[in-house]
């Protein structure tokens, strides 16, 4: 597997030697099983040789899942705790780091909508592997999917009829273009690119779970150089600033959800 | 069964909690291990384990937190909707790709993540479920030389999973509830 990762890492520049262990392992053994392959070097011939299949491998190594809505008292927070500040500013930007197929995204962009924020709101939706963000340019998500989002939607706060936000076809929901006009989608790698522009919000959520402590410090790192001071940066439920190197920087809100402002 | 033992999993469904229940007042401190439940529960229902947990035994109950280092005399808990594996330096790490059996903790993912890991000083004990989860993992742990543990189909109010194991894997005991808490010392010792 190391030498796996090494490939990926000297060929094509994609580095998960910081990535935590046991998950990426799953992974790729997974991958291995999926695609059939008689044997590891097989699969590392394929790897080197075949670039398509290297767009595969870094879709099905990465997490991918992702829902709206997940954790609605955290979206409540976001729209009781965080939007009255973001509301005083002339223009807003939002990232959404590591934004896989874009379901957070759009839940932000209906509650900016909601808040009559979405008109003067830029989403920055960003993640390394490109497959995913075509996913989020067209809106399209399984309907099966709804019952469950519109369940978190409400539990969130959303007061609307949570159907009006996309047109069922067979069986998928298109959301309205009216939420994805604001977005712009970008292929960004945590790992080795840089900061980009100052927001008041980021979102990166169970993405940093699988990083080793170093790369966490590294794109906490990053976040903090591409955040306002008085920004938020909001991370996924199990995931805590406690311990990095920027802690001492930020402050928890008072009910605990997993959002800090940059005080310092 | 005695001694030597690093780390028991036990892994649960429908019907285990009153077993996890039975299980943990009994264990005594000073052991040698740590334990991790993974019980596919409601996540409505989340918060309240670990403090239902805490008041039922001696050792430390914990919501397990990513980077967490396994500690002798604790319990952590699989958190709702994570998976829970664990690294070769014994600390935790949290994952949410794709459920594996319809669940999320899946108690495979973490069988099989133990027994890389910890090999022979393992013990995986399959509880109560409807569910065919564990039981891949159950055959992970023994070709690395741990040991598994299921508790007796005729106890356990959902046979199924039990079951399924004792038909699909090969099991080193078959158990009471009543006697997980004492083995649990045992191995520990």
């Amino acid at each position: 597997m190391e030498i796996l990762l090494s490939d990926l890492l000297e060929i094509y520049g994609y580095d998960f030697t910081e990535y935590s262990r046991a998950s990426i392992k799953r992974r790729i053994n997974r991958l291995f099983v999926i695609d059939r392959f008689p044997s590891i070097a097989e699969f590392r011939f394929r790897l080197v040789s075949d670039q398509n299949y290297l767009r595969r491998m870094v879709e099905e190594i990465t997490v991918n899942v992702t829902e709206m809505f997940r954790d609605p008292m955290f979206y409540k927070t976001i729209r009781e705790e965080v939007f009255p500040v973001l509301a005083t500013h002339p223009f807003i930007r939002i990232w959404h780091a590591g934004c896989a197929t874009g379901e957070e995204v759009y839940s932000m962009a209906i509650m900016l909508h909601e808040a009559n924020l979405l008109h003067k709101s830029l989403l920055y939706a960003t993640d390394i592997n490109p497959l995913v963000l075509e996913n989020l340019r067209k809106g399209i998500f399984p309907l099966k999917h709804m019952k469950q989002y519109s369940e978190n939607y409400i539990t969130s706060g959303g007061k609307n009829d949570f159907s009006d936000y996309y047109t069922a076809k067979y069986e998928f929901a298109k959301f309205d273009d009216m939420l994805n006009r604001k977005m712009i989608s970008s292929t960004h790698n945590l790992v080795s690119d840089r900061s980009f522009n100052e927001f008041q919000l980021i979102m990166c959520r169970n993405v940093m779970i699988y990083f080793d402590r170093d790369l966490q410090d590294k794109t906490l790192t990053l976040f903090d150089e591409s955040l306002e001071k008085l920004g938020f940066l909001a991370l996924g439920s199990k995931e805590n600033l406690k311990f990095s190197v920027i802690a001492k920087k930020y402050l928890q809100l008072e009910n605990k959800e997993k959002i800090w402002r940059k005080v310092l | 069964m005695t001694g030597n033992f690093k780390l028991v999993v036990i892994g649960g469904s429908a019907g285990s909690l009153d077993v996890i229940l039975k299980i943990i007042p009994q264990l005594v401190l000073g052991s040698s291990l740590s334990l991790i439940i993974v019980m596919h529960r409601r996540i409505n229902y989340d918060f309240s384990l670990s403090d239902l947990l805490t008041t039922k035994t001696l050792w430390e109950v914990s919501e397990a937190e990513e980077k967490q280092l396994i500690l002798n005399d604790h319990i952590y808990l699989a958190p709702a909707d994570y998976h829970l594996l664990i690294e070769n330096d014994h600390t935790l790490s949290l994952d949410v790709s794709e459920k594996i059996n319809y669940s999320r903790p899946s108690i495979d993912v973490t069988f099989e993540s133990a027994a890389e890991v910890f090999g022979p000083s393992l013990a995986c004990i399959l509880l109560s479920g409807a569910n065919d989860d564990g039981v891949q993992g159950l055959r992970k742990v023994k070709q690395a030389g741990g040991t598994c543990i299921v508790q007796d189909p005729a106890t356990a109010i959902v046979s199924y999973m039990p079951q399924h194991a004792i038909d699909n894997a090969v099991i080193d005991k078959i158990i009471h509830p009543d006697e997980i808490g004492e083995l649990i010392n045992l191995m520990g010792r």
